[in-house]
This record gives structure tokens, sequence and C-alpha cells, in this order.
């Protein structure tokens, strides 16, 4: 499946894939009303981390065996083996945080305004997610390996 | 090839999803004492506590088992497993044929003898059918004591307090959930839960339960203190459901004993889950470890192996993920490690109920325990399955943004390019 | 920490002089969503967030104009225009005189600056056009007919001789096929980043032309584009030892450089990391120093011993150029070059970049490159030894026109600098002396160099050339030339607009109408 891989080596820090994964997970998906007038706002499902020169974005990597799944005592995070996406059903999601506490990467959020967990959905109506896109640098690429 | 897996819980649930990545067709059947489809077990707290509706409970959608071409039998026992003639006998006679079993009965509570301890009102808590029992209780009762201040007694109790119900906590160890916690971490919940209303007593237990006319009065305690109360659960642990494979040649320690591929000694013949006594990575022996993801996981390298495919299970860590009234926990690992040899540091904010404390040894990431700012801690649990060297950031494990940016760049690069 | 308390009443404890700043910033606050991108992207601190009030400030004072904001910001929230804060009118006395002087009576310093000369002084290259077939000389479609852009720079001989009716009996030393008459310019590593110097390489190698590595070394990651790369011998003789001679296609001494003739040059220390100190073979910390001349060149004699002591070095395999800045005397100093063995006459002319330069220097010191080229070229003629050597100009090659136009009077190819670094972000803010280049260019800031991306470099500087490429087969189809080398000082395809006699002389074209 393809996935979104991120390279630190050409990440300038600028979190603009940060922003688009807010617009996109928006109800108006425009950036202006996004961050303006929806609240709460949006949470980004992906996460620039940074210390120093170095900088890079990570998201769900929706692994082959997910450990998420494997700790999820509700069923609310599913593995969708004809697509590869691992997928939150958030109203099954109790906000247990054990797929916090398996997730590998770090890569799974507390919700800010539900007590549930929010990760990366791989944009499913996008062809090429929205943080893939909006990188002005190609840090991250969406690609089969 | 056909499949018959004993049990409905998440092991079985991680047995069929392991059989269908390599098996798509042969037929399963699961037999289940328990008359409903996979629920999550530890949900049983949120239900009991009225935050979710029964409907909410269940793991797998309803057409789940149908579209796996898995066949149900609920409300159905096991009673017989004849290895020889590779067939399972069931409750209502039938014989049910096999290739390859899984043996995924769980765990039962397990009842001290205690005098007072049969007659009605006496509870444990952990199945579905065990809330329903509860729930009579609520809007009756006042008092309840809960025996046991681990994970099990601690969520029973943390619902039954939210349903208006005193309770107090009695248990015989330093502190509550003396196998995830430490002190500090035992200490910071212990008060947490005590200022939210609850009475934990600690290094204590019941001696008695006191009835009057059958109906329960009062526990006493070893100490001769006395909590009265009108129902107690039981909540000291749960033990491995073997009771099904004694007389099979199939061996048993505390669990069944398996191998690296999840088979027990008799070939064709699994066991995971609680019942089970597998690989611990950490302990490098073999280990009943009875939580929920390492049941799933057990399940699934059973059904990988059940299926013929020949892969090792890693081993389980034990690692529990709870929350008590805001103050979220996450526990891996060895968290109280015995022995030499393990570094340990931590970092302790008590006026901001933050804990943070990691365990070494030999460079390698052992244990952690988290309490009040849980984020990304599943890095720590990666580092620990992965065996990754930490000596070079260990200084940076206990700084609570910790993140894939603190590990070496060619672990980071690694673990960020290839496909997980 | 510092970047959130800036842009809040900063001004209070700033030279007044300050408030004379060149650019003010427009943010549209229905717009702008606080997201900080521009906070992130400014390497001057010019953008801070008021955390309390949610709001972007900005310190206007630090402002380069270098639009690194406007460019990312999302929503496209931010405007960057001129102050519009005025001086009484002063023909004599300009706001940049004014400025200029406030700024010396505060340092004491010589005034620095980058990029080219960027005063009004005429562009030839704008008074000069092109000519076109009509009817006697049909025009040539390069979409349908084959137009050849391959050049070979090097020596080419008197004449030729032939035996046994297809033989060629003459020898000629090396020859390097270029498909594009455009080469990119010696930018060093170190005055820009390695990331750059990557993809100006695979640019090269892609389109079948030559890069130069300045006077910085070669990285060792960039050896194997030899075949496309020039390396650089320079006063400073940095990085220079026997692989690195040997690892190109040729040499390249520099003599002089066009924004910065008669001085040399200062990569400060503290920009000499790892990498550069032993890619520059000089060690970690150390100014890098170029002297104004070459100490072993004080004569045309001594050139032609250092050409050779370059040829022998290199078994005569590599062509040795010589650049220098295009001053008064050029015409003759080039002779002088050819006669002393120089391959490749390269001519920098007064609008030719740099990392930094004296700002009085690369304003007042020079001449124009067209002129330069005109009088080089005419000069060589004369003397009869155009054929022996390859001539390449630099110096403020903006478009294809300007390189058809260079052609035709006389070049052989044109160097460009700016134009690349342009084609990659740059906005020619002219602060690449700061190390602080907000577009990841002309700084080796890990956190800022990584704004360049070598691949997305190396497709825009193969794209630029490609689309320069299709618009000369345009020009010389429409003047019914098929071969770019049949353009090349064929000066009766320009003539002068606006130009005066002495121009027109220098620059050898009539007048348009003539």
């Amino acid at each position: 499946m393809k996935r979104v891989y991120p390279r630190e080596e050409v990440c300038i820090g600028c979190h603009l894939c940060e922003i688009a994964c807010i617009v996109e997970h928006s109800a108006s998906k425009d950036i202006i009303k996004a961050f303006k007038a929806e609240t709460p706002r949006p949470t980004a499902r992906n996460l620039v981390e940074e210390e120093g020169a170095i900088s890079f974005s990570v998201s769900c990597r929706h692994c082959n065996e997910p450990p998420c799944v494997q700790a999820c005592i509700s069923g609310a995070m599913v593995k969708d083996y004809q697509s590869g996406v691992v997928r939150h059903l958030e109203e099954k999601c109790m906000g247990c945080w054990s797929c916090i506490m398996a997730c590998p990467y770090g890569v799974i959020r507390k919700n800010p305004v539900r007590k549930t967990v929010i990760k990366c959905d791989l944009c499913p109506e996008r062809p090429i997610p929205a943080c893939v896109e909006a990188c002005p640098n190609r840090a991250l690429i969406f690609e089969e390996r | 090839m056909e499949y018959v897996i004993i049990g409905n819980g998440v092991a079985a649930i991680g047995a069929v999803e392991g059989i269908r990545q390599w098996d798509a067709a042969s037929p399963i059947t699961i037999v289940s004492a328990e008359p409903y489809k996979v629920y999550g077990r530890p949900l049983i707290s949120h239900l009991l506590a009225g935050k979710i509706h029964e409907s909410d409970i269940f793991y797998r959608s309803d057409d789940y088992y149908d579209l796996r071409g898995v066949k149900l039998l609920l409300g159905m026992r096991a009673v017989q497993i004849l290895p020889d003639k590779r067939k399972v006998a069931s409750s209502d006679g039938r014989m049910l044929p096999f290739d390859r079993l899984l043996i995924a009965t769980g765990g039962i509570p397990f009842m001290p003898p205690l005098p007072g301890r049969d007659g009605p009102d006496v509870y444990t808590f952990t199945t579905l059918d065990d809330v329903r029992k509860i729930e009579v209780l609520i809007g009756k009762a006042k008092k309840i004591v809960v025996i046991g201040g681990g994970l099990i007694g601690l969520k029973v109790s943390e619902s039954l307090h939210d349903r208006g119900i005193r309770v107090t906590v009695v248990e015989l160890a330093d502190r509550i959930l003396s196998t995830a916690f430490d002190p500090i971490a035992g200490e910071i919940i212990r008060k947490h839960l005590t200022e939210m209303g609850m009475e934990i007593i600690l290094q204590n237990s019941a001696t008695e339960i006191v009835r009057e006319n059958g109906h329960i009065r009062a526990v006493i305690m070893s100490d001769g203190t006395r909590r009265d109360c009108e129902a107690v659960v039981i909540a000291i642990g749960v033990v491995p459901n073997i009771s099904l494979v004694e007389g099979t040649g199939i061996k048993t320690n505390r669990g069944i004993l398996t191998d690296d591929f999840m088979e027990t000694s008799v070939s064709g013949i699994y066991a995971a889950g609680d019942v089970a006594e597998a690989h611990d990575l950490l302990l490098g022996q073999r280990r009943v470890t009875p939580i929920w993801p390492v049941a799933y996981l057990q399940g699934q390298y059973a059904g990988f192996n059940m299926a013929g495919a020949k892969i090792a299970y890693r081993g389980s860590i034990p690692m529990n993920s709870i929350e008590f009234y805001g103050i979220p926990t996450v526990s891996i690992g060895l968290s109280n490690p015995v022995g030499e040899n393990y570094e340990v540091r931590h970092m302790y904010l008590p006026e901001r109920n933050l804990y943070r404390k990691i365990v070494l040894k030999d460079h390698l990431l052992a244990g952690a325990v988290l309490v009040g700012r849980i984020q990304r801690a599943g890095i720590l649990t990666g580092l620990i399955l992965n065996r990754i060297d930490c000596e070079s950031f260990k200084e940076e494990l206990l700084k609570d943004d910790f993140g894939l940016i603190n590990l070496p760049v060619e672990v980071r690069k690694k673990m960020l390019a290839v496909n997980p | 920490m510092e970047k959130e308390q800036r842009g809040a009443g900063a001004l209070l404890y700033y030279d007044q002089n300050q408030n004379y700043h060149d650019f003010v910033i427009e943010r549209n606050p229905d717009k702008c969503i606080q997201c900080q991108v521009c906070l992130r992207q400014c390497s001057y601190s010019v953008h801070g967030y008021d955390e309390r009030h949610d709001e972007m400030r900005a310190d206007e004072t630090r402002c380069v104009g270098c639009h690194r904001c406007e460019a990312l910001c999302p929503t496209g929230a931010i405007t960057i225009k001129k102050n519009p804060s005025d001086f009484r009118d002063n023909a004599l006395w300009t706001p940049w005189h004014i400025k200029n002087i406030y700024k010396q009576a505060a340092t004491g310093g010589v005034l620095l600056t980058g990029m080219g000369n960027p005063s009004p002084y005429p562009v030839y290259w704008d008074r000069i056009l092109l000519d076109a077939s009509q009817v006697t000389n049909p025009s040539i479609d390069p979409l349908r007919e084959p137009m050849e852009l391959r050049n070979y720079l090097g020596a080419k001989p008197d004449a030729i001789e032939i035996i046994n009716g297809d033989e060629l009996k003459t020898t000629f030393t090396p020859q390097i096929p270029i498909e594009y008459p455009l080469l990119f310019s010696a930018m060093s590593y170190g005055s820009i980043n390695l990331n750059i110097h990557c993809g100006l390489a695979r640019a090269a190698e892609e389109m079948g032309i030559l890069y130069n590595t300045g006077e910085g070394g070669l990285h060792p990651s960039l050896y194997r584009y030899g075949r496309n790369t020039i390396v650089q011998c320079a006063s400073g003789r940095f990085g220079v030892h026997r692989d690195y001679l040997n690892a190109g296609v040729a040499i390249e001494i520099k003599v002089g450089q066009g924004a910065k003739p008669g001085i040399g040059g200062h990569l400060p220390g503290e920009k000499i990391g790892p990498e550069i100190s032993l890619t520059r073979m000089i060690p970690e910390g150390t100014d890098a120093l170029s002297p104004a001349p070459h100490h072993d060149i004080y004569s045309i004699e001594e050139l032609r011993q250092l050409i050779y002591a370059l040829k022998e070095a290199t078994d005569y395999q590599k062509l040795v150029f010589v650049k220098i800045a295009a001053v008064h005397n050029s015409a003759a100093i080039a002779s002088g070059m050819v006669r002393a063995g120089a391959d490749v006459i390269a001519l920098d002319g007064f609008r030719g970049g740099t990392g930094a330069a004296p700002t009085m220097i690369r304003d007042n010191v020079g001449i124009p490159i067209e002129l330069a080229l005109a009088s080089v070229d005419e000069r060589l003629r004369q003397e009869g030894i155009r054929n022996q050597a390859s001539l390449i100009v630099a110096g403020g090659i903006r478009c294809s026109a300007d390189v058809v136009k260079a052609i035709a009077l006389g070049a052989d190819a044109v160097y460009i600098a700016t134009a690349a670094l342009i084609a990659v972000g740059c906005t020619v803010c002219q602060r690449c002396y700061t190390g602080k280049c907000p577009w990841g260019i002309a700084t080796n800031d890990p956190y800022l160099a990584k704004r360049i991306n070598p691949e997305i470099a190396h497709e825009k500087l193969a794209n630029l050339i490609r689309a320069w490429g299709h618009e000369i087969q345009e020009m010389l189809g429409g003047m019914g030339i098929n071969a770019l080398e049949s353009l090349r000082g064929n000066r009766e395809k320009l003539r002068g607009i606006g130009l005066n006699e002495v121009e027109l002389q220098i620059l050898g074209i009539k007048h348009a109408g003539a």
C-alpha cells in the first residue's frame, strides 16, 4: 500500500502539513473558515517533531500488524486488510489510551475535545494525502515501498 | 483443514484474524460458554458506570463472524478435548472434529477461602454477566467492600463509586495496582481516588465476610478493623482456566504451556490468552500475562501457526493503560524490577501529579511507568519490544515530550523509512 | 522565547535610524490564521507570535524583503511592500545614500552586500534587437527541423589537415561538448550549500552542460558528476589537490570576479563547519581568505606558468579556463590570456553576482559585459587568435534573449548563476553575506540549508536550461539559422536602439533601421 514517508533531510519545519491536515479534517475544508470559524478547530493528525536543525513530520504508519489494533479494547481501531488503512472508528472509541500505549511511533493523539483518540486516516477523499500535497519541499513522500 | 477455537474472547478473535491472513477459506468453529458475541471485556466497567450502553460493548461488527466464515457455537461449553481423536466434545453432546485446535478459555477469578464467602451478594467482575448481576445492587446497596486493589478491583470500584455507592478497597500490598505500579505511582492514584471519595485500605486483607440471616453485614480485616457493607466484590486476580485440559496430556504449569509458536505440548493444539503460559520477552521465561493486547497477539500468532505460517511469537510484555478520574497512567514492561543490573530513573512532580519512571537493563529499556502525561508512551513500548539500545539517549527518556527525534538518527530513519 | 517578545514595542530599544527600514509587512487580519509559518520561515526573526492575544506581530526593521514569509503563507495574508516613508526629494541625496551614511555612522564599517550590481546603469542587452528572416532567407521551425545547440569548448586549430581523402591528421586539444550554450557559473561550496551544489551538478549532468565548483573545493559526494564539472583554482587555493584538479573536465583559474574586481574573498570562520573544512582543506572555524591577487601571478608570463602547471598536473587532458572581471583593458588582457595558453576565456561583467562584496566595489567597479565581450571578441579576431580559445561571458544574463545576443556578439557560451539561484527560489534580496538566506541557498546553517531539496533544485535548474534552450532554438530559427555555431559573432543579426555612435562602434553593430 502507499504510505506517507517523511524525509527529515529536507523537512523545513514549516508545519504546513499540520495545517493541511487540519483543513482537510475540518467541516468547511476552507483554511480560513477552519481556523477562524470552526470551534473547536480540528486537530492535526500528524505531528512535526523538531529539535535544533532537525525536523520531520510523522503520522500513522498504517502498520501491517498494527499494535494499536491489537491493544484496542473496544474494537475502535481496525485494520482494513483490503486497503491497508488502519481506521479509527471514533464512535466506538472509549478513550482508554491503550493505542497510545501501544503505538511505537507515538502518532496517536488524544482528541482535545472528546475523550477519544485521533489519528491519520490517509485522507480517504483525496488521491494524495493533504499533508503530502501541502509540503513545499517534498519532505513527505506518498509511495509504495 | 478444520479449525476449532474454544473461547470467544480477544485471543479467539486474534486467532481468527491470524488464520485468515494465511488461510482464507477453511472452516473455523468457535465454541463459547458465554452467550455473547465477542465484547470488549475491559469495557464492562464503563458499562457498569453507566457511561456506555450494552450495545456499545461489542468488539467487532455483527456480521464479523459470517464475513470470515466462522461458525459460532455460543452458550455451549467444550467439555472434553480428545487429542488422539482430534475432537472436542461439547456440552450438547456434539463432537467437533478439528485439525488445529486453539484453547482460549481465558482466566477465572480467584476466590480465596474466606468465611462467609459462599452466599448471596459476593460478586466477581470479569464478564458481562457479572455486570448484570452487580447491576441489581445499584440504588439498593450503599456500601460495598472490594477485595483487591488491582486493575479489576479499582475499575469496579470506580464504576460503583460513579453509581453512588460508597466503596472501600482492601489491598494486601503496600500500594494499589502492585504489579503494574511502583510505590510512587500507586500513591499518586491512591491519593487521587481517596480525594474522589473512595476509601482505600492498604496492607490489609479481608479475613471474614460477616453475614446476618444470610445477608452481608460487614467485612472483617486482618488487623481486626471492620467495614460495614451490603455486598462484596472479590477481585484479587484471575487464574488460567485450565480445567478442560486435565487428563489430556497437554502440559500445564500455572497455565497451559506453549512454545514459540503458541503450540502446546500436543501437536496441533494451541493455546493463547489468559489461559496460556507463553514466552515473556523481558524475563526470558514462560509466563501467564493476562492482559488484553497480549491475548490478541498470542491469538494472532497462534492463528498464523495453526494456518501453517510458522512465525515465532516474539514474546509478551505486560502493559496497562488505565485512567483514574482524569489522571491517565501507563505501565509497560518491568515496572518494579527485582534483582541487580537494573538502572532506574524517574521524574516526579507531586504537585502536578506527574510521574515518569524508566527502567533500563543492559542499555535496553525494560520498563516504564507514566502518570499524568502519557502521550507517545508507545514509543517506549516500541523501544522495549524492538530491543533498541538506549544508552546514548537514556537521559532523554525521562522528558515527557520524548519523541522519535530523541532517537539516534539511524534508528529513527530506519523506523520511518521501512514498510512497517 | 526571543521570537515571542519581538514585534511588540521593540523599537524602544533601537537606534532611531532603524525606523527608516526598507520594507513594511502588510498582514491581512481577515486571512491570517496565526499558523506561525511566517515566524518559522523568517531567518531574520521579523515575525513574532503574541500568545496572549493570539496575534502575529512583526518587527519590520529586520525585514530584508526576501518574501519567504509571503511565499509560504498558506492563506496569502502577507504582502511585503516598500516602506512608503519618504525623505524629501533630492536627486543627489537619495534615501539610499542617506541610509548608508546612517549605517556607517553607527558602525564605522564597510558597507557589505550580496548579489550583483543593482544600480541603474544602462543594460545594453535591452538596447540590442535581434533580426528575423523574411522572404529572402526562410526562417526555420525548430519543432520540425533539426536545430543544433551543441557546442564544443576548447582551443581550435588554425587549420586542419586531412590525409588519405577523409582522415584527419590534425590533433585537437581536448574539447568539451556542451548541449546548450549555458553553464552554471562558479559558486563555492561555502558561499552556497551542498544541496544547491548537488542540484547544479545533477542538472548539469541531465542537460549535458557544466557547472563550476567555485573556489570551495569539491565535496566527495559530487565527484561522480566529474564529466559535468569545472573545478576552480583561485587565489586562496582552497580544496585544490591532485584528485580535485583531475575530477572535472576543466580547471578554471579565477583571477577576478565581476562583482568585486580587484579584491579577494572572505568566508567567515563561523561558516567553516566540518564538511566545508574538509572540502576546503582548512581548519574548522578559520576564516577562508582569498587574497586579492594570486600571489604567484603578477604577469601574463606567470599566468602562463600556472596554466601549464595545471595542464602538466592533469596530463593535458583538462581544459584550462581563465576568468577575469570585465574591466577597462579586458581586450588586451584577454589577448594575453589566450597567448598564455588559456583554452577558455571567461569574462565576468559588472552585474555579476557574489555572496559578499563591499557595496562600493560592487556598484562602481568594472564594466558592462556586453561592451567587454564585443571588444574582446573583436580584439581576438583582429589578432587572429579568436580560434585559440573559447569565450564565455557572465554577469547578469537574465533570459534566453540575452544569451542569443551574447552569442551574436561573439561568445561561445554564457555562465549563469544569479538566474540559476532565482530558479530555486532566490528573490535577490542581496543579503547573502549574512549566512541567513531564508531560501536556504546562500547559507550552510543546517536548519536553513534543508530548504533546498536537491531533487527539486535539480528539476528546476534543468527546466530553466530546457526552457531557454527552446527559446534559443526559436530565435535561431527565426533568423534562419539552424546551428548555434552559425550565430557566433554574427553581429549582422543585431541592431542597437537608443545607442550613441561610440557604443555602436564598441558593440560592432549597426543602429536599428540601418
